[in-house]
């Protein structure tokens, strides 16, 4: 085998595995949604936040406009905070934006829902989302349930 | 008619042409010049785990002529030429070739020695991944910065010299033994060494190829002016092409002198050696206890 | 008597295995360091990697790539078969994916390395040791570790990465052939899945950096043990098994490690 062709084979081959990277990267990874566009960071507290994670979507009307990037606990106000980095391109959310902790789907991932308010002003980087709803803790609901049925068919005797 | 050229030895990469004419088969020799030392071996000691295969060897090995080393198999021969290559460090003693000692330098200075040697190992030693001529080629590649047309030039010479220039494009594998030798010959003398060591290099080989190594040895000591240093226990055809020989046994040199002082020694050893006879110093039986007493416990 | 002295036969053998083994520990890490600074010589000659890529890299591609493409398909059959229970199906990708990233494709890739480059790259170094070309080359001021070993530890090196990947990306394409293709999954489904689920960072980049390390294992074993052979046939066959069997072993063994440390918090 000449060495042109032996070159070429290697070439070749270090070709196939970098475009398997990209490939892997850009369909298979989040890389996509590495967004390298400016971000700015919104924070909010929740009494409960369930499931919720860092790097879990933020979406508003079913659009992911940006990521968690940090939970924390306040034991001051016994609340989590959480930040967010929403893109810049998003900068419109009036500062009476209100922020829920959903379910995607039944047994889904949970994420954190915007509902835009109808204020003027818009919320800037480093504000603070006052209207939270927290996570629907499924145990709790099942026991709100059990709790009713029991006082309705106390009520019914 | 007078065969030895004194062709400088040059450094590197000065050709040396040693194209001669091969109808000439009387080779004359002319006498050696013993004197001047090259190679000397001090109170050498080396062993390999519990066994002793050197105990206090000490030698000398002229600069010009060709040396035998003879002695039996597994004296240490191909152990002797790897100390002094310096590939192996021996346990006491020391080893000086051209001045310096070659166990005390330093990695480099000793790979700029080792340019200086030629050595062609019992197997060739050939790199099977490369052709005959890459593999001449190969050293003056490693340590020279020829261009390609006088690297061509050198390596087609050297193989000629070798009578092997119409292989040169053939793969290793594809060679006999004694073609492969050859070949590892002409890469020996490819950076014009000072010294060649040749490692048993008539062992395995049919009459005709041994006959072909036998007059290259001598012819190429002759037009090199070199060194050459052949270690092996093939007495007639070792004896022919030598001026001086040492004959080592149980890590010690027997006896040493020129083949025709030798071939009439009185020393024992010696004889039995030359004349291979099965019994002497050197007993047809292993040592073992009497066999009467190791038939009797068998049968205990 | 007998008994006490069997008893000791016993534990000399286990002590004189044990000190065996502790010393070719030890000749091993001075070796990879030896490797490791001749490697620097390689700069000057990059063809001698470029040819070794050839033998090491792209000679062990077709088995890598079979491999992966197997590996997918069945990992997407076992995979659709347990979540449509659940009604999760749409998940085949995502667990491929994540299978295949962050454990498969490099564990799996490593360990028929190990086999087909790793086992070959014994033999031909000690090939070479019992035909006397490295005590040639060293006769001839050329040093070895630089010129025979040097380049095809730097080739496993960059091949290990490479061919992982491509294993790992067959094996996705493999996945969506049986899932999508076979099954009658939902295209976007498959895809989008793994996009918000598989990270960038923790699983592509974790896994490339296990296969850099089962690569930097695999080769060293392989060259040393060629290095280091007994010169005989018996001894070059016991090199090659000890090659694969010992590299395969380290690899497991390190992807439980480097497993405990990325992907455990």
């Amino acid at each position: 085998m000449t060495s042109r062709k032996i070159e070429i084979l290697v070439g070749l081959f270090v070709a196939a595995g970098i475009a398997a990277f990209f490939m892997l990267a850009m369909s298979v990874s989040n890389m996509s949604s590495y967004s390298t566009g400016e971000t700015y960071e919104i924070k909010a507290r929740f009494d409960n936040i369930g499931g919720l994670k860092v790097r879990s979507p933020v979406s508003a009307g079913g659009v992911t406009i940006g990521r968690v990037s940090n939970i924390q606990y306040n034991s001051e106000s016994y609340e989590a905070e959480v930040s967010m980095q929403i893109e810049a391109k998003y900068d419109k959310f009036p500062i009476d934006t209100a922020a829920s902790i959903l379910t995607s789907g039944l047994l889904g991932e949970q994420f954190v829902g915007f509902e835009p308010g109808a204020e003027e002003e818009f919320l800037q980087g480093g504000d603070v989302i006052d209207l939270t709803q927290s996570a629907l803790v499924l145990e709790q609901i099942i026991g709100q349930f059990l709790y009713s049925m029991a006082d309705d068919s106390g009520e019914a005797e | 008619m007078e065969r030895h050229l004194n062709y400088p030895i040059s450094d590197r990469g000065i050709v040396s042409v040693m194209v001669q004419s091969r109808e000439n088969n009387k080779i004359s020799y002319k006498a050696a010049d013993l004197s001047d030392t090259l190679v000397k071996i001090r109170d050498l000691h080396f062993s390999r785990g519990s066994r002793k295969i050197f105990d206090g060897l000490s030698m000398d090995i002229p600069r010009q002529g060709v040396t035998a080393i003879m002695g039996p198999s597994g004296t240490g021969k191909t152990t002797l030429l790897k100390l002094i290559g310096g590939q192996l460090t021996p346990d006491e003693g020391s080893i000086e070739v051209d001045g310096l000692d070659v166990h005390q330098l330093s990695t480099k200075k000793l790979f700029e020695l080792r340019q200086r040697m030629g050595m062609l190992f019992q197997s060739g030693a050939l790199l099977t991944d490369l052709s005959v001529f890459e593999n001449v080629a190969y050293p003056l590649r490693e340590h020279t910065r020829l261009n390609e047309a006088l690297i061509r030039h050198l390596v087609l010479l050297k193989l000629n010299a070798v009578g092997l220039r119409g292989a040169a494009d053939m793969m290793p594998s594809e060679l006999s033994g004694g073609m492969s030798r050859r070949v590892a010959l002409a890469r020996a003398i490819a950076l014009d060494p000072m010294m060649i060591m040749y490692d048993e290099p008539f062992t395995g080989q049919d009459p005709i190829s041994k006959g072909v190594l036998v007059s290259l040895i001598s012819e190429l000591n002759n037009a090199l002016n070199v060194c050459s240093i052949v270690v092996s226990h093939d007495v007639p055809d070792t004896l022919s092409i030598s001026d001086y020989v040492h004959f080592i046994s149980a890590g010690k040199v027997v006896e040493s002198g020129s083949p025709e002082a030798l071939t009439s020694s009185n020393v024992e050893w010696t004889h039995q050696f030359i004349h291979g006879d099965a019994d002497g110093p050197v007993p047809f039986h292993y040592p073992a206890d009497p066999i009467m007493d190791d038939l009797y416990q068998r049968g205990k | 008597m007998n008994l006490i002295n069997r008893f000791l036969d016993r534990m000399q053998k286990i002590g004189a295995a044990t000190l065996h083994s502790f010393r070719r520990l030890g000749r091993g890490s001075v070796f990879l360091l030896e490797v490791i600074s001749s490697c620097a010589s390689l700069f000057v000659r990059p063809l001698l990697v470029v040819k070794q890529l050839y033998s090491v890299g792209v000679q062990t591609l077709i088995i890598i790539v079979v491999a992966g493409l197997f590996v997918g398909m069945v990992m997407a059959l076992q995979s659709y078969y347990a979540l449509v229970d659940f009604g999760a199906e749409d998940s085949v990708g995502v667990m491929v994916a994540l299978s295949l990233l962050r454990e498969l494709g490099p564990v799996v890739t490593a360990l028929l390395f190990a086999g087909r480059a790793g086992s070959a790259l014994t033999a031909e170094i000690g090939l070479m040791k019992a035909t006397e070309q490295l005590s040639g080359m060293e006769m001839m001021a050329v040093n070895p570790m630089q010129r025979v070993v040097a380049p095809r530890f730097m080739a496993g090196v960059i091949s290990m990465p490479l061919l992982a990947t491509i294993f790992s990306a067959v094996g996705v394409i493999g996945a969506y052939m049986v899932a999508v293709e076979l099954l009658g999954l939902d295209s976007g489904a498959f895809w989008s899945q793994p996009q918000n689920k598989v990270d960038l960072h923790l699983d592509l980049y974790n896994g490339i950096i296990k296969s850099v390390v089962f690569g930097v294992v695999a080769t060293w074993i392989a060259v040393f043990e060629g290095y280091d052979c007994i010169p005989t046939s018996e001894g070059l066959g016991q090199a090659t098994t000890r090659t694969v069997v010992h590299s395969s072993l380290a690899i497991l063994f390190l992807d439980f490690v480097l497993t405990a440390l990325m992907f455990t918090k």
